[in-house]
């Protein structure tokens, strides 16, 4: 139990650390791989949730997609020729205001609600895949399809946004 | 609560544990989009904002419901996600041939 509170907070604090740093590096590129940590921690967060299944998808598609998806855009828009990599950061004193209270407040909800939580044990949701699978061609059928469409019309559109030649 | 309690309490990881962690993710991610110039940046805070709803639906799966009906809305939303930063990246790289900078303050017109 004793290892299983200390590897709890490695990743909760790997996925704080890792977001702390890609929200206030100030190299654009030192962002994006500090985002690689940020999505690993929470990758763990979600097998000490006993979801494998999406521990895993977030590995392939975030870490393996979304993450170098980023890089390529990091790549292609930087300043190559003067090397400004550096980004900057505007109404940074009300952002801080701001999302202090927000965070206040969030973490004040949360400590103070009693949530009505039913204990779940681990073997009540072994294997989550084929559950999930189920789900997802019964009762999750018609969202699954649209989320099929929504991927075809997103790839044919990026495709053809990116490839608009600059009229001049 | 005193010092023994909340001792006590961070040694008992539960549903407030994971809800706080992604209250503090949703938070940066969203500091991130307010202050950031560059497009790409703002981009990355709502993945952080994004990874933060999905850990709130994937607890309260684990321990409020006890079904996997948060699982799915999760792979939905990584699903979305994937759409939406490559939609957004290939604007981005489209702002960039027209303008020459990503920095959002800087785009400010919608024709010539």
């Amino acid at each position: 139990m004793d290892l299983y509170i200390t590897i709890f907070y490695i990743f909760a604090f790997i996925t704080l650390a890792g977001a702390c740093a890609v929200v206030f590096s100030r190299n654009i590129v030192r962002s994006a791989f500090a985002l690689l940590f940020a999505f690993f921690g929470v990758a763990g967060i979600y097998i000490f949730l006993l979801a494998d299944f999406i521990a895993i998808t977030q590995l392939l598609i975030y870490v393996g997609g979304i993450l170098v998806l980023i890089l390529f855009g990091v790549m292609l828009t930087s300043k190559q020729i003067r090397v400004d990599v550096k980004t900057g950061t505007v109404q940074v004193l009300p952002a801080i205001v701001l999302v202090a209270a927000f965070a206040g407040t969030m973490v004040g909800i949360f400590w103070s609600t009693d949530w009505h939580g039913i204990p779940v044990t681990a073997a009540a949701v072994d294997k989550t895949a084929p559950q999930i699978g189920e789900l997802l061609l019964t009762q999750y059928l018609l969202p699954f399809e649209i989320a099929s469409v929504i991927l075809l019309v997103a790839l044919i559109g990026a495709a053809m946004i990116a490839r608009r030649e600059k009229k001049s | 609560m005193n010092t023994q309690e909340f001792i006590a309490w961070l040694q008992h990881p539960g549903l407030t544990h994971f809800l706080i962690l992604s209250g503090l993710l949703f938070s940066l991610g969203l500091f991130a989009i307010l202050t950031r110039r560059n497009a790409i940046m703002v981009l990355m805070g709502i993945e952080l904002i994004l990874n933060a709803a999905n850990i709130n639906f994937v607890a309260f799966s684990r321990y409020v419901t006890g079904t996997l009906d948060g699982h799915v809305v999760a792979i939905f939303v990584i699903i979305l996600a994937a759409c939406e930063a490559a939609i957004a990246l290939a604007i981005v790289l489209n702002i960039y041939q027209n303008f020459n900078t990503v920095n959002v303050d800087e785009i400010n017109e919608l024709k010539n």
